[in-house]
């Protein structure tokens, strides 16, 4: 018997390659105070499922378009003198709740939208698992190549002019691999728990970290541990997977609080 | 002392115009800075002090005129003010070793030269006001700049500490030979350690030696007259001579 054959073995190869390619990611989400913009776009990914269906294209496409489409107005109007989380609260429930209505016009299509919402990782397939791990290796390699020009940027944007980085651009490739996440994330853990997989890992890094990429790794570790650990927790007492998941790392981020806030007083 | 009209200038802007959200913060504004000159600019709040600054390193469009660069002109920039979010662990050493990594070697070089060698290992989030415009000064000093360029580099320190700091400046110019071109508040302090100073009201007021300049009408128009210039200038007089119906509307585009 093939190794991928086993659901088990499939489920988790896909929440560690969603937990490993968010965990950096989650970082600059959580420097660059954007926790907001990841919860916001991911709700907009629901619009791209429907719109996916209704032209009958690949919902990863589907996904990725609208996403980028989404982040893209947003940053685009914040400089127009809209404050971020007005936007970001705009587009997130319109988006969510176009979706859901463009959605019930599919009649001819039956999906099951809550696959979406919370994601399936015990239903993912071979070819599920090679565009979990095709997505994480294309963020993983964005961020590795641009970590510094991003650092730079998330650090102060004069500074990254000053150095000859172009601001707008690292936000751009940020915003890419954002979408990527979430598009290659969306079957497996939903779009309501992928913000949660990029920045509770991340902000359970921080009181052990003295430098971004000690950070960045520990992040990493504490993402795969989260997948690994809550399926296994989830198999074992039959509870919903993603939420699961999702529990083992808001576990990891309030033991480390304590022990941060423990070792900092000491 | 710096040498005039022999070299070839490092900057050189001609007529800039710059509109921020539809209001013009600069027009018309000339500027050459020769090698290892200080030139200060000095203007009310809203003048377009730092507009000037961050078009010159390329961070604001232009609407008008333009900016020449030496070619392949090394800048070192000292930033306003630069808020590290406490959530990015970050060390001295590594902030200065962003985006290029820089030596062990030229780190303590750039450290000491700024009066903070011992800060090395401290986290950025944990320096205070002073320490924080040092360490951003030696990050400045790492690219063996041509051009430094300080935006209010003292803004939060007290007046000892501005003075103090400004003569770490002089020091770096006399050792390393490069211009310094900065943007403050502390005229009477300033204008002591600088070669040329201009005056800035949206366009150039005046400019020239400090002297010339501190008894220049139109500078005392906008700051009052005699050393008290720095505290004028929280309130300088809305109509002076050189009035224009825009020059006071984008306060907080700066």
């Amino acid at each position: 018997m093939n190794l991928f054959d086993s659901f088990l073995v499939r489920a988790a190869l896909a929440g560690l390659g969603v937990a490993l390619a968010a965990a950096p990611l989650g970082c600059f989400v959580v420097w660059r105070r954007m926790a907001y913009f990841g919860d916001a776009t991911a709700h907009a990914a629901i619009l791209g499922v429907a719109l996916a269906l209704a032209l009958n294209i690949s919902i990863m496409v589907g996904v990725l378009a609208v996403v980028l489409v989404a982040a893209t107005i947003v940053s685009g109007l914040t400089t127009r003198g809209y404050a971020m989380d007005t936007l970001l609260g705009v587009m997130a429930h319109s988006a969510l709740a176009i979706g859901l209505v463009a959605v019930s016009f599919l009649t001819n299509v039956r999906i099951d939208l809550m696959a979406y919402l919370f994601g399936d990782i015990l239903a993912v397939g071979k070819v599920d698992l090679a565009v979990i791990w095709g997505g994480a290796a294309i963020v993983l390699g964005l961020i590795g190549w641009r970590w510094s020009a991003l650092l730079t940027t998330t650090l102060n944007a004069e500074l990254a002019h000053a150095s000859g980085i172009d601001p707008r651009r690292e936000q751009l490739i940020l915003t890419i691999a954002l979408a990527v996440v979430i598009a290659v994330a969306i079957k497996v853990v939903g779009v309501l728990l992928i913000a949660s997989l990029l920045v509770i890992p991340a902000a359970a890094a921080r009181p052990f970290s003295s430098t971004p990429e000690r950070m960045a790794a520990l992040a990493m570790g504490i993402g795969a541990l989260s997948a690994l650990g809550g399926l296994y927790l989830a198999f074992q007492f039959d509870t919903p997977t993603g939420p699961t998941i999702v529990c083992v790392a808001a576990t990891c981020f309030t033991f480390a609080s304590i022990v941060g806030a423990v070792t900092s007083k000491a | 002392m710096p040498v005039r009209h022999h070299m070839t200038p490092l900057v050189e802007a001609k007529h800039l115009s710059v509109a921020m959200n539809g209001n013009e913060v600069l027009h018309g504004v000339d500027l050459r800075l020769e090698p290892s000159e200080i030139v200060t600019v000095v203007g009310p709040n809203g003048s377009g002090k730092s507009t000037l600054l961050r078009s010159i390193i390329g961070a604001v469009p232009l609407s008008h005129g333009s900016i020449r660069l030496k070619p392949g002109l090394r800048i070192g920039y000292v930033p306003q003010k630069l808020h590290i979010d406490p959530t990015l662990p970050i060390t001295v050493a590594r902030f200065l070793s962003l985006p290029k990594s820089a030596s062990d070697q030229d780190t303590n070089a750039a450290l000491e030269r700024a009066g903070v060698r011992d800060l090395k290992n401290r986290q950025m989030a944990r320096l205070s006001g002073g320490q924080f415009q040092r360490v951003l000064l030696a990050r400045a000093l790492l690219s063996n700049p041509e051009l430094l360029i300080l935006d209010e580099a003292t803004q939060g320190l007290d007046q000892a500490g501005s003075a103090a700091f400004y003569a770490q400046i002089e020091d770096i110019r006399t050792e390393l030979g490069c211009a310094v071109l900065m943007v403050s508040h502390e005229l009477h302090v300033v204008m002591a350690a600088s070669d040329r100073v201009i005056c800035l009201n949206g366009h150039v007021c005046c400019e020239g030696a400090p002297e010339h300049v501190a008894s220049a009408p139109e500078y005392r128009a906008l700051f009052g007259s005699g050393t008290q210039g720095a505290l004028a200038l929280y309130r300088h007089e809305h109509n002076h001579s050189h009035d224009h119906e825009h020059s006071h509307e984008h306060e907080a585009a700066e």
